[in-house]
């Protein structure tokens, strides 16, 4: 040995890369990506492999000849963005309109701000909601669970149970009637209910959210405002007229609010860095999602509050600081 | 109930490997060089001239200011040299190199290993005594312990709490120091109560360490006002302002000192010391070095004769190892890579590490993905993503306005970071420069 190695301390790194964190949030999709397999059958298992395929291709292109950088996408962070895309989309969505969306979802959601890291929006997000206002039959015709397993685009198709219910309420259904339609909570639990290919299943996402907190890829924080707030505010709006408002049970098990708040709102670069900062994202997206689903012209809300409080996230972190040691001195 | 703190912190592979080596002194070498600034504040003023003949413990250069130390000699010897020579931080310091001959200590000095546990000094005599001796915070940061023991007017001190966190991966010189020393330990901290005037000391100890904390709660029985507090294995626990709001839950606020919430800390190490310097009337002569890594032959915690050039040291341990590419003074989370090896071991070198490539060689630096895990790490609280940020752009009065003068340099940062960013190295620069700033603006 010749020369010794200087630098400054610390001398050790806890192992942890960019890698294991993306490839770690895929494996904690596998549950979710499992169920939309096991109630849509082939049409998931189109949409996933069109979604993931085009984002990876996307980023890869872009990169290579538009960038003209090392092509990242070995990173894992493509190949997530292309699975909560395909989680975000009806299973019988045609391929031509899935590959339209995940350039969408890359190359203005990621690309153009620069990259992994940079996107102010979540990039899935970004491809979801511009399909939705595109193409918003397609967006919202929703293959029925387990009986369209075989079929892809000509899936037999009914309507979400946040549908059913908003629709329900609007035309003057008794609650008891628009209850009589929907799912059970069991059903809406385990995922027999229509939906995005991977929002159906609750108990997979909450699967995925263990897994991800016990690799401390995430921290509980931003999933249990989102959630919480979500359940106190529904609460409220049911507790003052039940014949009016959904329970908070079903405000959580339906929908996309599950993956919305364990996956999407978690996206690194799209959600503060201070834990108080979180609380604020977190309850801003709850309060927004119920304002959209009780009062807005559509029936779920998730993806704008989402990228609604995306967008204030600079605002967030500049205002919002963590908790400094030694501000208040304890007498 | 194991106590910690609450703000951050991380958990690095202990890789204590020589939990279990018991203390091994090593034989006095041919030669010395002892630094003159071994110690955080003014260099010592050097008192021997070449052809000086001096004994083992003799002052040769006098403290040259109130936060400054006595140096004294490790041997017997004839002064050969007094010249620049490396420094641990890469710079070149004033060193007196002495050329050993035969082993004799200053007379005054009781060099037996009977315990004396009657204190008969009185508190202000023990601070001199301390002083004189030339001791300073042994835990690493080298800060002179006399000033650490005379509070500024005005503040009172309440509890003393002694650091056996021993935080920093690979060290375990404190852990045996407890283990063996258990009665001078104790007896020590019983020194430092009188001269602060506390009637109550807490030892806090990690509960990586069963044998210490079962050793000390068993040998503190015995010794009034002085109790025991394991606590959760936590990086960086040993930190002053850590250590203090673990066993306290008092904050100390920024820029103050402990003292300001009623506390001092002295490590387990500095309170051995003192025992030795009060009772035995034996300065700052040698100190306990864990030599180790993971591919070593004879890693170890060895009683060393202060200015031991670093080469011996290895020698002792069985060689430098043909793949160890890094040799760091300290801990892996906070110590410094030593440029060259015939540096000498300082008072301050609580361990003596050989990395080889695969522990220690830095990862490329990746974009920031805003994981947040920094912020999460951080032990004071502090966004170490934006201070690297705002440094590198060289916005040193933003960089203020975010705290970057709170920051204790204790790497959780760049361990944590999955972009392998240098965070802290970063911070630091930030860090000076603003010190710079604030300074010139006084």
């Amino acid at each position: 040995m010749s020369k010794l190695l200087v630098s400054h301390s610390p001398h050790v790194h806890s192992g942890d890369s960019v890698n294991k964190n993306m490839y770690g949030v895929i494996i904690a999709l596998l549950p979710a990506l499992a169920a939309s397999f096991w109630f849509f059958g082939i049409g998931a298992l189109v949409v996933t492999l069109t979604s993931v395929a085009t984002c990876l291709l996307a980023e890869y292109i872009i990169s290579k000849y538009i960038l003209k950088q090392k092509p990242s996408i070995t990173d894992g962070s493509a190949a997530v963005t292309g699975l909560l895309l395909a989680f975000n989309l009806p299973s019988n969505f045609p391929v031509a309109l899935i590959i339209i969306g995940a350039i969408v979802a890359i190359g203005m959601g990621k690309m153009s701000f620069g990259g992994l890291g940079q996107n102010p929006f979540n990039p899935a997000l970004v491809g979801r909601v511009f399909l939705l206002i595109s193409y918003p039959v397609q967006m919202t015709s929703w293959p029925e669970p387990v009986a369209s397993r075989g079929s892809y685009i000509d899936a037999s198709t009914g309507a979400t149970p946040l549908a059913i219910m908003k629709e329900g309420l609007a035309s003057g259904s008794s609650y008891s009637e628009i209850v009589a339609q929907i799912p059970s909570y069991k059903e809406l639990f385990l995922g027999v209910s229509g939906g995005s290919a991977g929002e159906v299943a609750a108990i997979a996402l909450l699967l995925g959210f263990g897994y991800m907190l016990w690799k401390k890829i995430i921290s509980w924080h931003i999933p249990v405002a989102v959630i919480g707030s979500t359940a106190i505010f529904t609460g409220v709006l049911h507790a003052v007229d039940p014949t009016a408002n959904a329970t908070p049970l079903f405000h959580i098990l339906s929908g996309g609010l599950m993956l919305g708040a364990i996956f999407m709102a978690t996206d690194y670069s799209s959600s503060p860095m201070a834990i108080k900062g979180m609380w604020i994202y977190g309850i801003g997206i709850g309060v927004i999602t119920v304002t959209i689903r009780t009062w807005g012209a559509y029936p779920e809300g998730i993806s704008f509050a989402i990228l609604i409080m995306n967008a204030f996230v600079p605002l967030i972190d500049k205002y919002i600081k963590p908790k400094r040691f030694g501000e208040k001195v304890v007498e | 109930m194991l106590k910690t703190f609450t703000t951050g912190g991380v958990h690095p592979n202990e890789n204590k490997i020589t939990a279990s080596s018991a203390i091994e002194r090593v034989a006095a070498p041919a030669t010395v060089s002892i630094p003159v600034s071994q110690h955080i504040g003014a260099p010592s003023e050097i008192l021997v001239k070449r052809g000086d003949q001096v004994m083992a413990g003799e002052l040769i250069a006098k403290s040259g200011g109130f936060v400054s130390a006595n140096i004294h000699s490790s041997v017997s010897g004839m002064v050969t040299k007094i010249e620049d020579i490396p420094s641990v931080s890469g710079y070149t310091q004033k060193a007196v190199t002495i050329k050993r001959e035969g082993d004799i200590w200053d007379e005054s000095i009781d060099t037996s290993d009977i315990l004396i546990k009657e204190i008969s000094l009185s508190p202000s005599e023990i601070i001199k005594r301390v002083g004189e001796a030339g001791i300073v915070g042994l835990g690493g940061a080298t800060f002179p312990s006399h000033v650490k023991l005379s509070p500024p007017p005005g503040k009172v001190c309440e509890i003393l709490l002694i650091n056996g966190v021993e935080c920093e991966p690979f060290l375990t010189g404190d852990h045996r120091i407890m283990v063996e020393k258990g009665e001078e330990v104790l007896t020590g901290i019983t020194i430092l109560m009188k001269a602060l005037g506390v009637t109550k000391a807490v030892i806090g100890i990690e509960n990586n360490k069963p044998d210490a904390i079962k050793r000390m709660i068993e040998l503190s029985k015995n010794y009034a006002g002085i109790e025991v507090q394991p606590l959760k294995v936590k990086y960086p626990q040993g930190g002053e302002k850590q250590l203090i709001k673990a066993i306290t839950q008092r904050e100390v606020p920024s820029g103050k000192l402990p003292v300001e919430v009623g506390a001092v800390v002295h490590n387990v190490g500095t309170a051995y010391a003192v025992y030795e310097a009060v009772q035995k009337k034996k300065p700052l002569i040698e100190r306990v070095v864990t030599v180790t890594g993971p591919t070593i032959k004879k890693p170890g915690n060895y009683l060393v004769r202060i200015g031991t050039s670093v080469e011996d040291l290895i020698e002792v341990a069985g060689g430098l190892p043909d793949d160890v590419v890094k040799v760091v003074s300290g801990g892996p989370m906070m110590g410094k890579a030593l440029p060259k090896l015939n540096t000498p071991v300082a008072k301050g070198m609580s361990g003596l590490l050989l990395l080889p490539q695969e522990i220690t060689s830095r990862k490329e630096s990746q974009n920031c993905i805003k994981c947040a895990k920094c912020v999460s790490a951080c032990p004071m609280g502090l966004s170490p993503y934006l201070l690297m940020t705002v440094s590198q752009k060289e916005l040193f009065e933003r960089a203020i306005e975010e705290d970057i003068m709170d920051c204790i340099e204790c790497g959780s940062c760049s361990f944590t970071c999955p972009s392998s960013r240098p965070l802290l190295d970063y911070i630091r620069f930030g860090k000076a420069e603003a010190g710079n700033i604030l300074r010139s603006k006084k």
